[in-house]
Parts: structure tokens; C-alpha cells; sequence
């Protein structure tokens, strides 16, 4: 499932011009993808630096309460501090997804390091994705860059319309989809953060009201 | 180049204050609190803002296709995840790149 998100992103940094290097890091030192694409929707968009960097780091919001759901679930005295510090930048909703399923049944000892081996394979597998979508666009003919590019929207679809049990999660999508386009007309520099406010504003006022 | 290594590190420390500080916050703070429904579903907006802008105002490569391509493409994904298989992703996804491959043959 990561993999048709990567592939994506892959040639998505490829078809925006941004070098393999960036792209592969990006999945290390981001590592969650709706900040990568942000990232490079919005380097290809000319916004200004402060409007990219408030709109990365908001998309990943959800990461603060996940960490300090899981954190006391991994805490252990045998192990040093700065080892959760590292954890901390290995979350990501599928790493995190698999830990609350499995934490229950496995001994507090064990917990961080089955975390370290899950998520750092997950992250090589992101990585490899990614350099593998990049590689796919640049090298095969433009049709195929252009199908590779369209998985993104396509894998965010499915996301969205799959997400429709999970209330606040499809009313923030479908206000943020809604908005986002509207923004871009307004002004395509600071379309991103400015749709994510307004939609989001909205998504939690009608999940407040009903 | 070298501005974008930059631009890359500012945006991973950005990320990064939504993790590091879980670690020592752990005790005190209350996911379940107003603020952060709020900014959860800013943060969902964002992604879905900038993913159908991608549809339906396409800027670089999509923008070489139609808006009755990428509809088709989208809805090849749509039937595949829903009806072919049961929410398989990777399968759905990849059934909206095969069809707006054909499409465009």
C-alpha cells in the first residue's frame, strides 16, 4: 500500500524537476508523504519559503498525538533516552498502525526495538519506492511518467473515499478537495496552507455542529 | 540546489516538532483535546487540497490530459478498489495509471 504512494511521489518529484537525491531524502527526513508532496507541489507552484514550511509541517499534524499515544507503550528503563528521540522520527501511520495491533501481545522490553526494525524496513522499502518511481519516469517513455504521476491523485482518491467511516478524516478531505482548487484561483502561491485553513476550518465546524 | 537541500532540512525539522517533542510530552497533553481535532482536520485538508487541485487544475505533466481522461482514470481506480478487489490500493491505484495509459495510446 506505501508502495503505490512512493512510486507516485517518485515520479511526481521527477516530472517537477526535482533532483533523485532530494527526492529519495525527502522520504527519509519528511518520511510522510503528504508533506512530500506538498513540498514539491508547492516548490513547483514558486510559493514563498515560509508559506511551504508552515503547510509541510501542518499536514503532519496527526503525528503529535500519535507519538504521545505510543511513546509510554515503548518506555522502558533499560533503554537511553535519545534511542525515543530517533523512534520519534520513524512514525509514520502505518508504523504506528501496526504497533497499537501488535504492542498488546509483546513484552514492554521488546517494543522498541521490533518498532526500529518495522518502521526502518518500512522506511528503506518508502525509499526504494521512491527512487524506483523516479527512475520509471525519467527513463520510460512520457506516457508512462504520465501514468506514474497520476497514481498520486489516484492513491489519495481511494484514501478518501475508503476513509468515509472515520468522520472527521472524510470531512476534512472532502472540505480540503473542495477548497483546494477554489484557493488556487485565488492565489496559487499560498493556495496550499490557505485551502487546508479554510477547508479544515470547516470540517471541524461541521463535525462540531452535528 | 543547494537551496533545496536547505529547504529540505527546514521542512523535515518542521515534521520533526510534531514527533520529537511526543517523546517528552507524553504525560501531559491530551490528544483528544479541541485543538488538535481542529488542526487534524486542517492537516487532512491540506493533503486533499492539494491532491484534487492536482485533478482538476493540473499543472506540469497531467496537464497534457483531459478532464475525461483523468475522470475515466479515476473511475477505473474507484471500480477496481471497490468492486474488482476488496480495498486492495495498490490494485486500485494501479488500475487508474493502466487506464489513462490506454486512454492515451
Amino acid at each position: 500500500m506505501l508502495v503505490a504512494g512512493f512510486l507516485g511521489f517518485g515520479a511526481l518529484a521527477a516530472a517537477q524537476d526535482i533532483p533523485l537525491g532530494i527526492a529519495v531524502a525527502s522520504t527519509v527526513v519528511i518520511w510522510a508523504l503528504p508533506g512530500q508532496i506538498v513540498f514539491v507541489e508547492m516548490h513547483a507552484l514558486g510559493a514563498p519559503l515560509a508559506a511551504l514550511v508552515i503547510a509541510v509541517m501542518v499536514s503532519s499534524a496527526r503525528f503529535l498525538p500519535m507519538t504521545v499515544m505510543l511513546m509510554p507503550e515503548m518506555r522502558d528503563e533499560r533503554h537511553r533516552a535519545w534511542k525515543y528521540y530517533l523512534a520519534a522520527q520513524l512514525l509514520s501511520l502505518s508504523g504506528w498502525t501496526m504497533a497499537v495491533v501488535r504492542f498488546p501481545q509483546m513484552a514492554r522490553a521488546q517494543r522498541l526495538s521490533w518498532w526500529y526494525g518495522f518502521t526502518l524496513v518500512l522506511m528503506v522499502v518508502s525509499a526504494l519506492s521512491t527512487a524506483l518511481g523516479y527512475l520509471g519516469a525519467d527513463r520510460l517513455p512520457p506516457l508512462a511518467r504520465l501514468a506514474l504521476v497520476f497514481m498520486v491523485p489516484m492513491y489519495y482518491l481511494l484514501i478518501l473515499t475508503g476513509a468515509v467511516q472515520n468522520r472527521s478524516a472524510a470531512l476534512g478531505l472532502a472540505c480540503g478537495a473542495i477548497a483546494g482548487p477554489l484557493a488556487y484561483l485565488a492565489s496559487p502561491e499560498w493556495s496550499v496552507p490557505l485551502a487546508g485553513l479554510a477547508g479544515g476550518s470547516a470540517a471541524y465546524l461541521i463535525l462540531k455542529r452535528t | 540546489m543547494s537551496e533545496l537541500w536547505v529547504l529540505l532540512a527546514l521542512c523535515g525539522l518542521a515534521t520533526y516538532l510534531w514527533r520529537g517533542p511526543g517523546v517528552l510530552l507524553s504525560a501531559g497533553i491530551d490528544p483528544r483535546s479541541e485543538a488538535f481535532a481542529w488542526i487534524s482536520c486542517v492537516a487532512y485538508a491540506i493533503i486533499a487540497g492539494v491532491v484534487s487541485r492536482m485533478l482538476v487544475m493540473p499543472t506540469g505533466a497531467l496537464a497534457e490530459t483531459s478532464a475525461l481522461e483523468r475522470a475515466l482514470g479515476s473511475a477505473a481506480a474507484l471500480g477496481a478498489y471497490f468492486w474488482l478487489t476488496r480495498r486492495n490500493l495498490l490494485v486500485g491505484v494501479a488500475a487508474g495509471a493502466a487506464a489513462l495509459w490506454l486512454l492515451k495510446l
